[in-house]
């Protein structure tokens, strides 16, 4: 009974994940499973398609840009947060952690609209980088805050005997010693922008600028037939750095470190 | 001067928090203040309301509570909570959890890594996967449909909510059941073993052991994906609100009055009103969290 029942959810989670397994390989690609000798015509048809191009690499900018934004500025303000003392401290991190929550992208893409075209930033890739950017630095400033609070003062006090400055002791001891938190840091960041869709939906207007999200949205609802080939392994390949982390992942550490990745 | 236990000056600490606190101030706390002032306005997206919007007061919250739209928009939020959060997600991630638990090994990893995966995948992809499995003509589900015998129904055109519903569900089990299974390694082994010693079955160890333990992060779980759900924008990849607006739930109608009619003053004023609901959530979780410290 309990296997039968586990079988039948099994199922229900697997099947309409064949489709992206299947059809970009597929010699007659459609909405349906058809299996056919794997060939990789559908890949060199989306390596025709300019805009497709484009987008990926538009996302790459988008998602790295913002990684490495939220990273460095989290980790500045981390530290100082950890190496400093003042009162309502904690109430300030929690105040940013509810903004974070509460402003989804959902009930704010009206004002954040709106506040990009007064700053003459609609249609442009940094717009959306300073939106994910800010989205996510809360959370970012709270982990990395607990890395650091962790590493040992005493790296730091030697250094200042030596003369060092803030700025040394952050980039020489402090940094490197957070790897492990910086690299939770990104991939949950790179997880949730790259796979975004609302937010470049909202703030970009051009299609030479839209990221891969968009691109596949926009070319399933082009007028005409939609090219299934096409979009199945734009598909796959733009599923595949997150499929790539989530097998990384979950051998290294398993399924449980994802509880914390998402949301 | 730095302080004895304090070897970074005031000036450092400022120059270090700034740039983080400033990027903060201005996308993500100055929106939510925006939104406030923008609801008050008949600010549009086009034309003279555009550069010259005027204060209107509270007008537009007396036409979103006039709109039978909005009322469409959040009932059908509301059955989309109901169902693909607390039916889906959660309820079927505990029975997942609590069974996987029982069985461990192959299947455990087998249901919890699929669930994953369906949760991890862009969400553009996922809705085109359920695009195409629920297709009429070719879709996989209606080919196993037919195939046993049952007519093909077109599911996004007959029934868009339970369509919705069914996916985010599919979507977002994986939160709570990998919240439930790690909840439940945390009880202690010799609770459970005791009690099948002691002849209960899994019903009676499911309500009378397990379900106290666990009670505090249920709570926790629900606040949460409630929260989540009620901004999730993904159904508009799968059905775009319709047809007919049959699914448009709160966010597509957001969206639908703000970028595609163009009155961005009256969208605010909705967005107010998500604002203030998911504030209301977000204050639950921080007053159910408080309380776990303490018990």
């Amino acid at each position: 009974m309990l296997l039968i029942f586990l079988a039948l959810i099994a199922l229900w989670f697997i099947l309409p994940l064949l489709w992206l397994i299947i059809t970009p390989f597929s010699k007659e690609p459609s909405l349906g499973i058809s299996l056919t000798a794997p060939t990789l015509h559908n890949f060199a048809e989306l390596a025709k398609a300019k805009t497709a191009l484009l987008a990926f690499k538009n996302s790459l900018i988008i998602s790295i840009g913002s990684v490495a934004l939220v990273v460095l500025l989290a980790s500045l303000a981390g530290y100082a947060l950890s190496r400093s003392e003042f009162v309502g401290k904690d109430a300030v991190i929690t105040l940013l952690l509810i903004f974070s929550s509460v402003v989804t992208g959902v009930a704010a893409m009206v004002p954040i609209y709106s506040l990009c075209q007064k700053l003459h930033l609609i249609d442009s890739l940094l717009a959306v980088i300073l939106v994910f950017s800010a989205g996510f630095l809360p959370t970012a400033i709270f982990i990395l805050k607990d890395f650091i609070d962790r590493v040992p003062r005493a790296y730091e006090e030697a250094a200042l005997v030596d003369g060092s400055k803030g700025t040394d002791l952050f980039a020489r001891i402090v940094f490197p010693l957070i790897g492990p938190g910086a690299a939770v840091v990104a991939v949950l960041c790179f997880v949730n922008i790259w796979s975004n869709f609302l937010v470049p939906f909202v703030l970009i207007r051009t299609n030479s600028r839209v990221p891969i999200s968009v691109a596949i949205y926009q070319f399933f609802t082009e007028v005409g037939v939609p090219r299934i080939g096409l979009i199945s392994a734009y598909s796959l390949l733009y599923a595949l750095p997150v499929l790539v982390i989530y097998f990384w992942v979950s051998r290294k550490y398993g399924f449980g470190f994802f509880g914390g990745l998402k949301g | 001067m730095p302080g004895p236990n304090q070897f970074l000056s005031r000036k450092t600490i400022f120059a270090f928090l700034a740039p983080a606190l400033i990027l903060i101030s201005v996308f993500l706390v100055l929106p939510a203040f925006w939104v406030l002032y923008l609801g008050l306005t008949d600010q549009a997206l086009t034309g003279i309301k555009a550069v010259l919007p005027s204060f209107i007061g509270l007008k537009n919250f007396r036409i979103a509570f006039g709109d039978r739209f909005f009322y469409n928009a959040l009932k059908i939020s509301f059955i989309f909570v109901l169902g693909s959060a607390w039916l889906g997600q959660a309820l079927l991630g505990l029975l997942l959890a609590v069974f996987l638990y029982e069985l461990k090994g192959f299947w455990r990893n087998f249901v919890s890594g699929a669930a994953v995966l369906a949760w991890i995948i862009p969400e553009v992809v996922v809705a085109y996967l359920w695009i195409a499995f629920l297709d009429k003509d070719f879709g996989l589900l209606n080919q196993i449909l037919a195939a046993i015998g049952l007519s093909r129904i077109n599911w996004l055109y007959s029934h868009p909510i339970l369509a919705i519903v069914i996916f985010n569900a599919w979507r977002g089990t994986a939160f709570s059941l990998l919240l439930f299974s790690s909840a439940l390694e945390t009880i202690p082994p010799s609770y459970i073993e005791s009690a099948k010693v002691m002849g209960a079955n899994l019903s009676q160890r499911f309500f009378q052991i397990i379900l106290p333990q666990i009670r505090a992060i249920l709570l926790t779980d629900l606040i949460l994906i409630t929260l989540w759900t009620f901004n999730v924008f993904t159904p508009f990849l799968l059905t775009g609100g319709g047809p007919s607006f049959r699914s448009e739930i709160l966010p597509i109608y957001i969206w639908r009055t703000s970028f595609k009619y163009f009155k961005l003053g009256y969208g605010s004023s909705v967005s107010t009103i998500l604002l203030l609901v998911n504030l209301g959530f977000a204050l639950l979780y921080l007053l159910a969290r408080g309380r776990k410290k303490y018990a």
